[in-house]
């Protein structure tokens, strides 16, 4: 049994409030549990440590829990309030989920990204429903005027066995409403867990299955007009003028207007990334004749900065792969002397283009701006780093901007940056009228906030036992430096060198579902496969030796390296036992495993026969992502984002002719499809009852390195250039 | 501007649309059925999958004035209850993820079951191979057509 504070210091992280209509209702800090970096800290707001999670004991025993978080496809609507409930001891059937929205006069701050929503929230969300279940068995002990410690819960029912008095929880919960906070309370062991780690389904299921209302795109309201867009057509390019007079008379059109996003001066949030200054709005009744409209309307442009093209990128980045860094990122021993002393020298670079989110909901919002306040409604990751720009950008006070969530067609990172926020905000105050932005698939497509294009060369040297002597990494993104430098094999070679270079370019980039470790896994896992080749030994042994060596004779402090060696060979031991690693299934096969996001990933993919593209036929997958909230959803994201990263190293690619994006829309842009999925998947998850961390990120970083690693074993050829379908490589050996 | 009248989910609709409109957005902006979502407009993702006279159809490319008299069904009329055996199939298998192309991807899988009540998994495949799920749902998918298919 833990016992956990419920406040520390002045702070509160539990308070029960009053409820007109009977029952308990508790207010908690959903993310107060969360140790953040001091970097963290100083980002957020003050509001930020207020309560925003709350749950309510209905006087019909029915308990709804109030999900702060943006759901965005990784299921925490229906993961989180499963551990509220697991500590409240209710029965999942009597739970409601509802979702929060921000800023009114209860909830305050919420965010999502990063993995790290059941981590963060972990031990708040427990607290709360302890906490509740706590004031309840107070509640009964005076009714019943027995001891608090002699009365048992379950499944929404208190009982006293010693007096036979039994009540469900909407018995006591106005009672309840006036017991103290208690200062401190004890959380259930793990073993005693009976809604954690049991499989619940979406709790949005039924909805999404019968198409109803759920996303941004479906919001309609009384008098809303449709609002749609016209960006520059090329990075590097500004508007210039055009002449909107007989797009203006087209039918159902209301108005064709150039207008700042971002005027000169504005304060912009981290959250702006990639918005553009100047836009051309166009508005009208309906999303078709606003489409016509834009087809019709001749913008002029003008350039602004230079216009890249990927030519430029993959050169430039070449060249910096050639220069070495002034101050290395991380550097042991001395690799220069190792490579001189090395009985066999491995080297390789590998590379990957630019990458577009391309949810299948494209960015949208709806607005409702007045003199008296600003009603914002929609798909945001982040909306309160977003409300803070619209207030500035609208000049309005930030208590006057409302903005609330609907569910997300998806993020993968996308949604974090909210420009259209900004811009449907300042459209509908322009027009004096609630709007809906939409934007087209190609706006969307061609907006930017891409996955960076990469590059990196690795060097590694074995002595004449094959052992891994040296290590040398050197890589370079497009704004954005690639390289995790205290991540493996740091920690496991004694001569050690990683280097990073960042190129700044004007084709706007942002986070993309796993950011940097989704192409510098598959590459670093490739490479690995290559001098394991050398070092004439097993591929999956090889990475074990190096953990051995990390567990066992770390190079440097232990401390600095992002990893725990145990659980990483851990997985991949796992994953070993699994796939039956080592027997002759007569198919290719390629191993990799990875860390990120605080949880360890091994996989062994196996391809079908033949052609120069086999399909992915199995996956082995082993995950150590501590405890699994809902193994039924887990799974679905183990197995999603393993498909997101072979359908992406395979087919994608976003490329620029003179800063014009050459991919709009999915007939040029590739992505995975039904026939090219593969075919089965089998997830394990480790069993250690450590607190929960990432999942919806950590499977896509690795499935591109034991993708490669098998489709070397298939075809004889090392793909070092993604999308790997239009590379073609030359035979080995 | 026409006025149209469509035969929708078994009820007759009458709209005023201009004659090049897609059924997507008539369905979506005219009539309040939004469960067939946008995601491309150039029938590659099929997002906006409805059934024509039974037929799996792409709505976005699928202008007002081609449909005539034509049988229209949206995700919203494919059952009452939302117990159509692919619906079924879906929540039993807890396919989504984002949810977004999920109502395309059943209004296929059910066309293809009317007309292929045991499809192979290359069947499956084939015909399902014009729905893009950005959640990489792909496996789940195929389970809960196979699991329909046995209902």
């Amino acid at each position: 049994m833990t016992l956990v504070k419920t406040k520390i210091g002045r702070r509160a992280f539990i308070r029960n409030t009053g409820l007109a209509s009977g029952g308990l209702v508790i207010g908690f800090s959903w993310l107060a549990s969360c140790k953040m970096t001091p970097e963290q800290v100083n980002s957020l707001p003050k509001e930020w440590f207020e309560l925003n999670g709350f749950l309510k004991v209905g006087d019909n025993g029915m308990v709804t829990i109030m999900s702060p978080n943006p759901e965005i496809g990784q299921n925490v609507k229906t993961s989180m309030p499963m551990i509220v409930a697991e500590e409240l001891d209710v029965a999942w059937k009597n739970v409601i989920v509802e979702q929060a929205p921000l800023n009114t006069d209860i909830f305050t701050r919420q965010l999502a990204g990063g993995s790290q929503s059941i981590r963060q929230g972990w031990e708040s969300l427990r607290m709360a429903g302890a906490t509740a279940r706590h004031m309840l068995k107070e509640a009964a002990a005076q009714a019943w005027e027995v001891s608090a410690d002699e009365i048992t819960t379950k499944d929404g029912v208190l009982t006293h066995e010693a007096s036979g008095n039994s009540a469900g929880y909407g018995e006591m919960a106005s009672a309840a409403a006036n017991i103290e906070v208690p200062e401190e309370v004890a959380l259930k062991d793990n073993g005693d867990f009976s809604i954690i780690g049991t499989d619940k389904k979406n709790v949005d299921g039924e909805k999404i299955v019968t198409g109803k209302p759920l996303f941004g795109l479906d919001v309609y309201k009384e008098g809303m007009l449709t609002a749609m867009i016209v960006h520059p057509p090329a990075f590097g390019m500004k508007y210039k003028g055009m002449n909107a007079d007989a797009v203006k008379s087209m039918p159902g059109i209301k108005d064709v207007f150039h207008f700042e996003v971002y005027p000169e001066g504005i304060e912009k949030q981290w959250s702006d990334q990639g918005g553009i200054a100047e836009l051309v709005a166009i508005v009208g009744n309906s999303t078709w004749e606003c489409m016509q409209a834009k087809k019709s309307l001749e913008v002029e442009w003008e350039q602004d900065s230079t216009a890249e093209s990927t030519s430029y990128h993959e050169e430039a980045l070449a060249e910096l792969l050639e220069k070495p860094t002034e101050t290395p990122a991380r550097k042991d021993g001395d690799v220069d002397s190792a490579f001189k002393n090395a009985a066999k020298i491995v080297e390789s670079t590998y590379s990957a283009p630019y990458l577009a989110h391309n949810t299948m909901e494209p960015m949208n919002f709806f607005a409702h701006v007045t003199p008296e306040k600003a009603e914002l409604l929609g798909p945001i990751q982040t909306p309160e780093f977003t409300e803070k720009t619209v207030a500035a950008r609208l000049g309005m006070p930030v208590e006057k901007i409302d903005i609330m969530m609907t569910r997300m067609g998806g993020g993968f990172g996308r949604r974090l940056y909210g420009p259209f926020v900004i811009e449907a905000a300042v459209i509908s105050q322009k027009m004096n009228a609630p709007i809906k932005l939409v934007y087209s698939r190609e706006d969307d497509m061609t907006q930017g906030t891409y996955r960076p294009s990469y590059k990196v060369k690795f060097k590694a040297g074995l002595d004449a036992e094959g052992n891994l002597i040296a290590w040398h990494v050197r890589g370079a993104g497009t704004n954005d430096d690639l390289i995790f430098e205290n991540r493996f094999p740091a920690g496991a070679v004694d001569n050690y060198l990683a280097e990073k270079h960042s190129l700044q370019t004007n084709v706007t980039t942002g986070a993309w579902r796993a950011p940097r470790s989704n192409f510098i896994a598959g590459a670093e896992q490739a490479f690995i496969d290559e001098v394991a080749e050398a070092a004439g030994k097993d591929p999956l042994d090889f990475r074990l030796e190096l953990f051995d060596r990390a567990i066992n004779n770390p190079v440097g402090d232990p401390k600095q390296n992002d990893y725990d060696p145990e659980r990483y060979a851990g997985v991949l031991k796992l994953v070993k036992e699994k796939a039956n690693w080592g027997s002759e299934s007569g198919k290719a096969r390629g191993v990799a495993a990875y860390y990120c996001h605080n949880s360890y990933v091994a996989q062994v993919i196996e391809l079908e026969d033949g052609g120069d593209m086999p399909r992915v036929d199995n996956i082995w997958c082993a995950v150590d992502c501590g405890i699994v909230i809902n193994p039924l959803a887990a799974k679905n994201q183990i197995e999603g984002g393993m498909i997101d990263g072979i359908g992406h190293s395979t087919y994608s690619a976003m490329t620029f002719n003179d800063g014009k994006p050459e991919q709009t829309n999915f007939d040029r842009y590739r992505l995975i499809r039904h026939s090219e999925a593969p075919k089965n998947i089998e997830v394990f998850f480790v069993d250690n009852g450590i607190d929960p961390t990432g999942l919806g990120e950590p499977s896509l970083p690795p499935a591109i390195g034991a993708l490669s690693n098998a489709l070397y074993k298939a075809t004889g050829r090392r793909y070092y250039k993604q999308p790997f379908i239009n590379d073609r490589p030359p035979l080995v050996g | 501007m026409a006025t149209f009248t469509l035969n929708i989910n078994g009820t007759k609709q009458e709209v005023d649309v201009d004659p090049s409109t897609p059924v997507l957005w008539v369905l979506r902006d005219h009539l309040n059925l939004v469960g067939t979502k946008y995601g491309c407009g150039i029938a590659q993702c099929g997002a906006c999958t409805i059934h024509l006279n039974g037929t799996a159809t792409r709505a976005c490319m699928l202008t007002v004035s081609s449909v005539g008299n034509s049988e229209i069904t949206t995700i919203e009329g494919l059952s009452e209850n939302g117990d159509h055996p692919v619906q079924k199939a879906w929540l039993e298998v807890d396919v989504p993820q984002c949810g977004y192309c999920q109502a395309g991807q059943i209004m296929t899988a059910s066309a293809l079951l009317d007309k292929n009540p045991n499809p192979s998994d290359e069947e499956i495949e084939m015909a399902m191979n014009g729905n893009i799920c950005r959640c990489g749902t792909y496996t789940r998918i195929k389970k809960a057509v196979k699991l329909a298919s046995k209902s």
